[in-house]
């Protein structure tokens, strides 16, 4: 997994609350069992006519926001579905940020699991931010994780709030699972005593 | 002790340690695998040299993608057979119990976890799926994680989570004529919003969910997720002992009795604190529906259909214009009386024995309306055999309803059965977001009966009518 430290970019607003995550990845797209070649489909029903081609219209579509790699949304984003293909699709398309008054709590966790940084603020920020977002490549946002702030244009720094344990993973680009085997000794100690106070437990087998 | 809550006591028995920034490593007793969401994770424990830790406590099931026509032909659609082909080969590999698509066995994971006796009281279960909620029915903790989580759960049995806050939604009283889980479940949507339950665990409690059947808990802790929370709970109690027994993979004899005599610890303590709190009175529900692109936009079926205009909040009142316009629905229109196209009976939610038994009532010597189309879609193949057994299937088919085999169906639109643009369906799936079913397609998401109701008239009815 990519590393999060800084990142200055384009930002996107999609003024809506509730996308979920048939929107940000229809389900005909779940069929690959792959992690890379979504972004093609990001926001399908958005981003496309019904004849395939680009809807004019859909800010992913203009520039510079084809190049966006932060999101400013309303409430509820990525509500829905589990599908990691939603995170996917966004990061193949090249986002790396997303920032909403608030998360559906699936989507949220997906996010850094890849890398990208879901980041809560209320909704009068966010409409300042989407008000950034629409000067385009003259008003880049600067997303600074290590000091918790995004810095506006115009110089101005809004702090965010994030768990330590996921900062620490997304700075350092760190996986999960690794961490967790450090602790393989506790889980053995825990399915041992779990097997003495639940013996009856079943186990699973069709043989 | 403190008073606990059913949440913390089945928190509190998993968590394997704590870090010191509060995120727990909590153990999980059931992953249960299906093939959209499972490759991705296979192929990371593949390329890192990892084994899955306990394949006795997984099970996989081929369900969103399977076509629900005859199985005896090779799956055309070829990225459909090669996911499916992909798991096949996975589960040899990594030796987890699989149930294949030829299996009696086979259906919605959903389905399939509580009716095999895999999904007990008291289990933490989790599955690459939002809908896994469902379990929460046999007083489990039960959660859809993302395809990241299913790697670390294949790798560790464990999963990095903190605690979830703790929500209760009381129905107390008597569910009136034509009024059903399916119903009970879109009120509290309705009433709570598609994002009133985020970072919650919801416990479903009061004498109206006592009531429900086995079957009516799943619907309800089922669609848990689209209210937002993390997961829903309905406590253990003689209900669901007797559910238990006798499954395949449910504690037998003697092991059965212990099983029960620690089942029975859990519920929730008198003074448990919950941080939210949420009553109806189950004589304010009607038989409910959808009118828009998200389940919280619920209508008792005697309604109208909302007025943007009366809507304060300008980027509100901007999406409520552009879902009556999706939904091709006027401002003001009673929804009753409105032509469907297309009945879909059958999801993760509702496609269990009883459900089609709600539905087989309202279809019994009727007819489906000229130029509807209606499937019902058994959960799984235990359940169509069941309903075979019942005469069901007569009923159906006698009625003009198609009579398929076991899977998601037209619940997600991947797999062949889908709408086409336009089209109105009457669903009792649990998603009516844009292009759910299909692009184009609108759904209003109701109950077995309502279904049935809208089948055989032709346009969505108060069941009550038919009565």
């Amino acid at each position: 997994m990519d590393k999060f430290t800084v990142l200055s970019a384009v930002a996107a607003a999609l003024p809506e609350a509730n996308i979920d995550t048939d929107k940000i990845i229809p389900a005909r797209f779940l069929k690959t069992t792959r992690r890379t070649g979504l972004g093609k489909h990001a926001f399908d029903s958005m981003r496309y006519l019904p004849d395939g081609s680009e809807n004019p219209d859909f800010v992913l579509n203009k520039q510079p926001w084809r190049q966006a790699e932060i999101l400013v949304t309303y409430d509820n984003l990525g509500c829905g579905s589990s599908r990691e293909h939603a995170p996917w699709a966004l990061l193949d398309f090249g986002i790396r940020c997303v920032i909403a008054p608030s998360f559906a709590d699936i989507f949220f966790n997906n996010c850094f699991k890849n890398g990208i940084l879901p980041i809560r603020l209320p909704r009068e920020v966010c409409d300042a931010l989407m008000a950034d977002a629409a000067m385009g490549s003259n008003a880049k946002l600067t997303v600074d994780l290590p000091r918790q702030v995004v810095i506006r244009p115009d110089g101005q720094e809004v702090p965010f709030e994030i768990d330590p344990f996921r900062k620490h993973m997304l700075l350092e680009g760190l996986d999960d699972i690794g961490q967790t085997l450090k602790h393989e000794g506790e889980i053995e100690t825990f399915e041992s005593s779990v097997a003495k106070e639940l013996p009856w437990m079943p186990k699973i087998s069709f043989d | 002790m403190a008073p606990r809550t059913l949440f913390d006591k089945i928190w509190d028995h998993h968590v394997v340690e704590t870090l010191p920034d509060g995120t727990s490593i909590l153990y999980i007793d059931r992953h249960l695998l299906h093939e959209v969401t499972s490759p991705q994770a296979f192929e990371g424990l593949r390329l890192a040299g990892r084994r899955l830790r306990h394949p006795e406590m997984t099970v996989a099931v081929v369900d969103h993608n399977v076509p629900t026509s005859d199985r005896t032909q090779p799956i055309e659609e070829p990225e459909s057979r090669n996911q499916i082909e992909t798991l096949e080969r996975n589960v040899k590999e990594f030796g987890v119990p699989y149930i294949p698509l030829l299996s009696a066995n086979q259906g919605i994971v959903h389905v399939v976890g509580p009716e095999q006796g895999i999904s007990l009281p008291g289990m933490t279960i989790v599955c690459g799926d939002s809908h896994t909620s469902t379990h929460g029915a046999m007083g489990a903790l039960a959660f859809g994680i993302g395809t990241s989580e299913v790697e670390h759960v294949m790798a560790t049995q464990t999963i990095l989570q903190r605690p979830a806050k703790n929500m209760r939604v009381t129905v107390e009283g008597t569910l009136g004529a034509g009024v059903s889980a399916k119903d009970v479940m879109l009120a509290i949507i309705g009433h709570i919003g598609t994002a009133g339950g985020t970072g919650h665990v919801i416990e479903f409690a009061g004498s109206a969910i006592r009531g429900l059947d086995m079957a009516g808990r799943m619907t309800i802790c089922n669609m848990s997720i689209e209210a937002g929370a993390r997961a829903g709970l309905v406590a253990p109690d003689d209900v669901t002992f007797e559910y238990v027994r006798g499954r395949p993979f449910a504690p037998k004899g003697d092991d059965f009795e212990k099983a029960v005599a620690y089942w029975r610890t859990l519920s929730s303590d008198e003074g448990a604190h919950f941080d939210t709190e949420v009553t109806l009175r189950a004589e304010d529900i009607a038989p409910s529906l959808t009118w828009g692109t998200s389940p919280e936009t619920v209508l008792p079926i005697t309604a109208t259909v909302p007025d943007p205009a009366q809507e304060p909040d300008e980027a509100k009142r901007v999406q409520m214009q552009r879902m009556l316009d999706y939904m091709g629905l006027e401002a003001g229109q009673k929804i009753a009386g409105t032509p469907v196209d297309v009945v879909f009976i059958g999801s993760c939610t509702n496609s269990r024995i009883e459900d089609l038994r709600a539905a087989a009532e309202v279809a019994a010597g009727r007819k489906v309306a000229d130029g509807v189309r209606a499937m019902i879609v058994p959960g799984s193949g235990l359940v169509k055999r069941q309903a075979e057994e019942e005469g069901l299937d007569k009923i159906f088919l006698d009625a003009g309803f198609e009579w398929r085999e076991a899977g998601c169906s037209m619940c997600l639109g991947m797999n062949p059965d889908r709408l086409t643009p336009g089209q109105r369906c009457a669903s009792t799936s649990n998603r009516n977001f844009e292009g759910r079913q299909g692009p184009g397609g609108r759904t209003h998401l109701l109950s077995p009966a309502m279904a049935a109701a809208a089948a055989v008239t032709g346009c969505l009815t108060d069941v009550r009518e038919l009565a």
